[in-house]
């Protein structure tokens, strides 16, 4: 089977570059160097149609960039996304609209000057997926898909709440038709009863239209729930990538273990707290060799030098430590 | 806390867009005493050929016998001159209604030209960035450290008088602030998640700048419109009455102030005082209203 | 003994151009010393606003109407506004989600941990000031904490500006500390970290702490009493274990059910219906009663009273939720 989605050895910097002062003073011999972060580094996935992926990292991790290089907001720097659509027609949208993305702000991801039926319809209409005359019906069809009525229409995003706003996102999204939908923390704003109406909804959504999912979130309480595979990703680089089973219960990557052991839980009741230590490093100047290796406590002179690479120690279950080599 | 009086008031004006504007409008009597004062003066100028007494540049009517009469007096034929008449025996009253009518016409109109210049440098400078975005910005910084008054007279000296040039001048010396304002409210609503949304959905750059950005950055070209164009206006007076701006067959305030200025000396007033106090209260009234937009939209006092 | 705390019947309004916005209306619940208390609501709840008006912080249009906080014995509501200040960042201490509220931007840390100990107790030298700053600052695990001091708050990562924002907080050997999302902006592995330096602080120190927080597992892990607020009231309170076990008021068992890992994996979540309602038109009877699986008739009508049950749970609710 194809995947749906292929990502090869995609890598994506931001380059801070030195203004005309900086350059000025580098000729009278300062050392000023241009800023690179590598926000994505190397990482290379599959996901297959009916999957739903999730990717977990803490701030920093590079999760957001990976999922807008996949949705086709950012170019990658190094290396290739590719989507093959599982179901190709002639007179069907474009690839490029298959991938659609659901964002973290319900507050700023709806334009404010918009009507709802505008915000749902815009996109279809400019590709001629459906004609000006049939706007309204569509967007009630949409509207009704995520619970909404069409009572929304003519109504701006302000007068909704940040749930239904997130509805309206996704209806959005919705409306071209699209067969990976990469969510980029998309119920971390919400509150708490109103998440789990939003993450029921993603469910639904899957079992009706055939969706596939890119789930990115920090929440690995939300990922556990979801997911089928899981990616955990730490300072721009994939650690380890997992079956759901395997994650939650043979998880290999010292990393994984520190994050899954600091998550809040409801089954655990009172505890006393026994945090990995340190800081998140910068990704402006990222630890050499294994990226963890200052915060690990099984790291060796090893981690400090060679990156360790992403091996198969069990049948799809990944890790990068070199706690995994044989010798 | 915060988050709290805005639930509250989101409730309270999900009714109406306009009704929100106007009960945060309305917040400062000034503001809204300036908004009356400067929707009559907008009045008058529109229709100043009907609500003037008098066609102060209608030859058949103007007297050159009546010349320099006193507020308040009466001619042989009992006209009333309210506010005195000038050197040529026109009315006052009527030469200042026309006067704020082209004064204000040439404001508003080199306002809006250098809007829609500026807005579009500035907006593609910020959507597209990189080298095009440093050229322009580097041109507005250059034009921003000239004086606008001396920009102005340079210009007029190249070209010469007239009003075409005269607007082609202050759109020179404003377009900049503009482009200024543009870009700096753009590059906040570019990085956005809504506009992010709108490249996933592959709508592409013209539509994205022109339905989804612009529309979010005009609160901030509105305010400065505003102030600008109280600028503009003054700075067009500032160059008819120095006689480099508008013709004499166009008599703006600034020319009227400046027709005056000969017979100040000779105790004849009001020539010069009463288009002086009307170009003041316009430009007043016009700042207080520019104000309270620019108050109404800063997110920092947004109680 | 005493609590250290002892907030009865709070009741703080905003008076706003569209009406009375009750945000706080009927809040009772105590602190005893060393004890760490969970406030627990969604956005509006009205959580925040009660540890505002303990702290005296509640700005117009808003006004405590009505209710004692009694700290120590002491009804801070009848204190003049001088003495509440007094009383801030010595006795009762702030932190909040956003470590920039408390850190001044331009100020080394050092100047103002000193300046923090020195306002409240000026016969403190400034050496003696510098070292309990310099220990502070080792308490909440902050390494090399001498080089530190002399840094400016923005050359520190998110987890160390709140780890900052505590050891000021902590400087004055607080009787109360009011801790409002204290970790929410964190990532997993740095919220573990302060949650360990502020459950081993309040253990050294006795320092009552009340942990507001929209997070439900967190103050489950930490706290030995929850609240849960839910529109200006407090409608279920009781001891951890008895309130996550067993809850009783269909919210909080509402709230718990909907929580992912509590639910079999592919599994719909439950949920709650409906949206928290807006404060200004609260119905008469229970403000949950539009969203609730068990409402009754009387539940339209007039709102539950408090009762206090057998295992130290205080309720409000006509048709509790009974556990199998």
């Amino acid at each position: 089977m194809t995947p749906l989605l292929t990502v090869s050895n995609v890598s994506r910097d931001f380059i801070k570059s030195l203004d005309l002062v900086a350059k000025f003073l580098n000729r009278l011999g300062q050392d000023h160097r241009e800023e690179i972060v590598h926000a994505v580094d190397d990482v290379s996935l599959e996901v297959f149609k009916g999957e739903v992926v999730g990717i977990v990292g803490e701030s920093g991790c590079g999760k957001s960039t990976l999922g807008k290089m996949v949705a086709g907001i950012l170019t990658p720097s190094e290396g290739q996304v590719r989507f093959e659509s599982a179901n190709k027609s002639d007179d069907g949208p474009p690839d490029d609209l298959k991938t659609q993305m659901i964002f973290q702000d319900p507050f700023s991801s709806l334009n404010p000057r918009k009507k709802v039926i505008d915000i749902v319809t815009e996109a279809p209409i400019h590709h001629g997926l459906i004609k000006a005359s049939e706007k309204r019906e569509f967007a009630i069809e949409m509207l009704n898909r995520v619970g909404l009525d069409a009572e929304a229409l003519g109504r701006y995003p302000h007068q909704f709440s940040g749930g239904q706003r997130q509805r309206i996102g996704i209806a959005r999204a919705l409306a071209v038709s699209p067969e990976l939908l990469v969510c980029d923390e998309s119920i971390a704003a919400l509150d708490v009863s109103i998440q789990a109406q939003v993450l029921n909804l993603f469910a639904k959504l899957k079992q009706d239209y055939d969706l596939t999912y890119l789930f990115i979130s920090h929440d690995i309480g939300v990922i556990e729930h979801i997911s089928d595979r899981v990616i955990v990703m730490y300072l721009g680089r994939i650690v380890e990538t997992a079956p759901i089973e395997a994650f939650v219960e043979q998880p290999n990557h010292p990393y994984t273990k520190a994050l899954l052991e600091g998550v809040p839980r409801l089954e655990i009741g009172q505890r006393d707290y026994e945090p990995v230590s340190g800081e998140i490093p910068s990704p402006l100047d990222p630890p050499s060799g294994c990226h963890f290796h200052p915060r690990c406590k099984h790291s060796t002179e090893r981690c400090k030098t060679v990156r360790p690479a992403l091996i198969e120690i069990a049948p799809d279950h990944f890790s990068a430590c070199h706690l995994n080599d044989s010798d | 806390m915060a988050e709290v009086t805005a639930n509250a008031q989101s409730q309270a004006y999900s009714s109406s867009g306009w009704r929100k504007f106007w009960a945060d409008y309305s917040e400062s009597p000034l503001a809204v005493v300036a908004l009356l004062i400067f929707g009559s003066i907008l009045f008058i100028a529109i229709f100043a050929p009907f609500v003037s007494p008098t066609n102060p540049y209608d030859l058949t009517t103007v007297d050159i016998m009546n010349s320099r009469l006193p507020p308040g007096s009466e001619d042989f034929a009992g006209n009333i001159y309210l506010l005195g008449t000038d050197g040529a025996g026109r009315d006052m009253l009527s030469s200042i209604f026309f006067g704020l009518r082209v004064s204000l016409g040439v404001g508003a109109l080199s306002g809006l030209i250098a809007l829609i210049v500026g807005a579009i440098l500035g907006l593609s400078a910020a959507y597209y960035g990189g080298r095009y975005e440093t050229f322009v910005m580097r041109i507005v910084d250059i034009q921003l450290s000239f004086p606008s008054i001396l920009m102005a007279l340079v210009i007029l000296a190249i070209f010469g008088k007239g009003v075409e040039k005269t607007i082609i001048a202050l759109i020179l010396v404003q377009w900049a602030y503009y482009a200024r304002a543009a870009r700096a409210s753009a590059l906040v609503e570019k990085n956005k998640e809504y506009v992010e949304a709108a490249k996933c959905l592959a709508l592409g750059d013209r539509r994205i700048i022109l339905n989804h950005i612009t529309p979010n950055c005009m609160a901030p070209l509105i305010v400065v419109g505003t102030l600008q164009t109280a600028h503009a206006i003054s700075l067009e007076a500032t160059l008819s009455f120095l006689g480099l701006g508008l013709p004499v067959t166009e008599p703006s305030l600034g020319l009227l102030i400046g027709n005056g200025f000969e017979f100040m000396y000779s105790g004849d007033y009001w020539i010069s005082i009463f288009p002086g106090i009307a170009l003041l209260i316009t430009i007043v009234s016009i700042n207080l209203v520019g104000d309270q937009l620019r108050d109404m939209f800063n997110p920092r006092l947004q109680r | 003994m005493a609590p250290i705390l002892d907030v009865r019947n709070l009741q703080t309004h905003f008076f706003t151009k569209s009406g009375v916005l009750k945000a706080v209306d009927g809040v009772s619940f105590q602190i005893g010393a060393g004890e760490i208390v969970g406030l627990v609501g969604e956005s509006g709840s009205g959580k925040s606003i009660t540890g505002f008006s303990i702290l005296g912080l509640v700005d117009a249009p808003g006004r405590i109407v009505g209710g004692e906080i009694l700290f120590k014995g002491n009804d801070l509501t009848k204190l003049p506004a001088t003495d509440i200040q007094k009383m801030r960042g010595s006795r009762i201490a702030m932190i909040f989600q956003d470590p920039m509220m408390t850190l001044n931007p331009v100020l080394r840390i050092e100047t103002q941990m000193t300046e923090a100990i020195q306002t409240h107790d000026s016969s403190v030298s400034k050496d003696e000031a510098r070292r309990r700053s310099r220990d502070a600052l080792g308490m909440v695990g902050i390494s090399s904490p001498d080089e530190r001091m002399r840094a400016y708050p923005h050359q520190f990562s998110g987890g160390m500006r709140q780890r900052v924002s505590i050891a000021i907080a902590m400087l004055n050997r607080p009787d109360l500390i009011i801790a409002d999302e204290p970790t929410t902006a964190l990532d997993v592995t740095i919220q573990g970290q302060v949650i360990h330096e502020m459950q081993q602080l309040c253990r050294k120190t006795k320092t009552a702490l009340l942990w507001i927080t929209h997070d439900l597992a967190v103050v489950a892990g930490i706290s030995s009493r929850i609240c849960v607020m839910y529109a200006g009231r407090i409608v279920e309170q009781g001891p951890n274990d008895v309130l996550i076990g067993s809850p009783m008021h269909p919210y909080t068992n509402g709230l718990l059910r909907s929580v992912p890992s509590q639910n079999l994996r592919g599994q719909p979540l439950q949920q709650i219906e409906g949206i928290v309602p807006s404060l200004l038109n609260l119905p008469p009877g229970c403000a949950f009663e539009n969203r609730c699986g068990r409402a009754l008739a009387q539940c339209k009508q007039s709102a539950p009273e408090e009762t206090v049950m057998d295992d130290q749970r205080i309720l409000r609710c006509f048709n509790k939720v009974e556990q199998s």
